[in-house]
């Protein structure tokens, strides 16, 4: 069957010059959570803005392979049509508008829905209420002064309101105290589920993403090397040692830090 | 001291100021959004004066209409060349742009040349002229009635900013372009409407200031004051050009009628000076403005 978005064989240079996607594959099917894995550089925010267009405001091209959402070639929509047709990316770095309100944030975000049929706006600005009380409390202050994680909740909020098929989240997890990522993973798969909306997880932290993942993808330097459902890939032991932080021969728990020094080591798969 | 004359000299060039202020907020919008700094503004104003002239003057249509008529004419050079010659200059360096805005620039002293001749014009008049009095003060009518119009469309331009929807989709652009994009916001949109409006506000702004004064293919050395009020105002602050608007037309004023006319330029380009010595982004813009 036909997935909602599927990525074929792309390769993005930036500036003409730089290759940074190698021929990446995936796909997301309707009403799937799919993690995308990786570390740092290899290529996740990449692989998201050639998706929804906005590869071209920073001088990068996909020059090979085809991204189609709903069957459609997303080449052929500007990059706020994609959005209106119910594409919906949440930058790295949340990028909320720091001198707008909360509240005109949210606004900003119903350019989503034009040329749509969607039902009365004032339920979706509860429905975002809903899921994050706390925005609520805060509609009439600037962006700007909310906290990271507060931040971030209005980066879901606007993504709620645009009513989408698929949202595609670029580190949620970034620069967030744990317990406060374990609550936004819980509403990101709150939002699925209630939703039906399909969610395209980017992430560094593996663990997390692939609790609430069905299925997960795990690249290095821009393709993929290893995929699978999320419970094998859990159980994978490469991946439980250079991605979950638990030791192969010691048993211990590793930093970050090591894995990324394991792996220059030891490359996936090769 | 003449306190009675400063007070007439103070309000006359505090009601010009407004009309600086209405130009510089069409300068300010086109900066904001597209970060284009516009040399042109000032020209955009005069052809749209000259149009004026054209419908009240050569073709006889009440002022009243030929007033809207121009400024629509205004506002849509302003789009016409936003879509024709700065859009296809998207991501080249922001010199190149402003070079191609000077030429726009003389491009239209050209021509308005070709159809008007270089001579100086007076506008009909179409203002009231019933003398004005603030408390004693005196306000010649020209001023006081171009100001109020002035200062109408400016709250009109205000309250939109500030709580339409459409106001939402320009401050988000300006804030962070590729954040709006993610929003479905047609960012190719609100930059051409930005220069639309943008050429509305100095449109109108023009031909009322023309009107208190005459016309003359040079009448666009305006824009450099207005370059003077942005900068001093900071590029990107709606409040610092509609303060900096206010008192650039002020000390010109008072320049002028002090010193002679010869210093009305020489006296904000000191104030100029200073204001880049002590605050480099000016009064009220934010700090990592790129200067040119
Ligand atoms: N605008 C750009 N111009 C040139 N090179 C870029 C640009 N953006 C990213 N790159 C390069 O492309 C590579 C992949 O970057 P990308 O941002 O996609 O990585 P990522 O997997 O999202 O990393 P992170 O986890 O740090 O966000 C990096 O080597 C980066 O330096
Ligand atoms: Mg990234």
């Amino acid at each position: 069957m036909e997935a909602l978005l599927e990525i074929d064989n792309i390769e993005v240079v930036y500036n003409k010059a730089v290759q940074v996607l190698r021929g990446l594959s995936l796909r997301v099917p309707r009403g799937a959570i799919v993690a995308l894995l990786g570390s740092n550089g290899a290529g996740k925010s990449t692989t998201l803005k050639s998706v929804s267009g906005l590869l071209a405001l920073e001088d990068g091209e996909v020059t090979a392979g085809e991204v189609r959402f709903n069957g459609t070639n997303v080449k052929t929509l500007a990059p706020e049509k994609l959005v209106r047709s119910g594409l919906f990316h949440v930058m790295e770095g949340r990028r909320v508008f720091e001198d707008l309100t909360v509240e005109e944030n949210l606004i900003a975000a119903t350019y989503a829905l034009s040329g749509r049929k969607t039902p009365a706006l004032s339920d979706s600005y509860e429905l975002v209420y809903d899921y994050f009380p706390r925005l609520k409390e805060r509609r009439k202050q600037l962006a700007g002064y909310l906290s990271g994680g507060e931040q971030q909740m209005l980066a879901l909020g606007r993504a709620l309101i645009a009513q989408p098929q698929l949202i595609m989240l670029d580190e949620p997890s970034l620069g967030l105290a744990p317990l406060l990522v374990e609550e936004i993973f819980t509403i990101v798969a709150r939002i699925n589920r209630e939703q039906g909306t399909a969610i395209l997880l980017v992430e560094q932290n593996a663990a997390v993403s692939l609790a609430i993942a069905s299925y997960g993808y795990i690249m290095e330097n821009g393709k993929i090397v290893i995929d699978g459902p999320a419970d094998k890939l859990t159980a994978n032991e490469d991946v439980r040692e250079f991605y979950l932080g638990v030791g192969g021969a010691e048993g211990e728990a590793r930093s970050y830090r090591d894995i990324k020094h394991y792996k220059r080591r030891k490359r996936w798969l090769s | 001291m003449d306190w009675l004359f400063f007070g007439e000299i103070s309000l006359a060039g505090l009601a010009m100021g407004g009309l600086y202020a209405l130009i510089a907020l069409g300068f300010v919008m086109i900066y904001k959004a597209t970060r284009v700094i516009n040399f042109a503004i000032g020209e955009i104003m005069m052809f749209a004066a000259y149009l004026f002239l054209a419908f009240a003057g050569g073709m006889e249509l009440s002022p009243w209409i030929a007033m809207p008529l121009a400024v629509l004419g205004g506002s849509i050079l302003g789009g016409v060349i936003e879509k024709t010659m700065i859009r296809p200059m998207l991501g080249e360096s922001p010199i190149s742009v402003v070079m191609v805005t000077i030429g726009i620039a003389s491009i239209l002293v050209g021509v308005v040349e070709f159809f008007w001749t270089a001579d100086p014009q007076l506008l009909p008049q179409f203002l009231p002229r019933e003398p004005v009095f603030i408390g004693p003060l005196y306000l010649a009518p020209k001023i006081a009635y171009g100001f109020l119009i002035g200062a109408a469309v400016l709250v009109l331009y205000l309250l939109y900013f500030r709580f339409s929807r459409g106001g939402v989709a320009l401050r988000a652009t300006a804030s962070d372009q590729a954040a709006a994009y993610s929003m479905g916001i047609n960012v190719r949109r609100v930059f051409n409407l930005a220069w639309v409006f943008g050429s509305l506000a100095a449109s109108l702004a023009g031909i009322l200031v023309a009107a208190t004064g005459g016309l003359s293919p040079q009448f666009g050395i305006i824009g450099l004051s207005v370059l003077v009020v942005v900068i001093v105002g900071g590029l990107d602050s709606i409040l610092g050009a509609l303060i900096a608007g206010l008192f650039i037309g002020w000390l010109e004023t008072v320049a002028g009628a002090y010193l002679g006319g010869e210093y009305r330029m020489p006296a904000t380009f000191v104030v100029l000076a200073v204001i880049l010595v002590i605050r480099p982004y000016g009064l009220f813009g934010t700090h990592e403005i790129e200067r040119v």
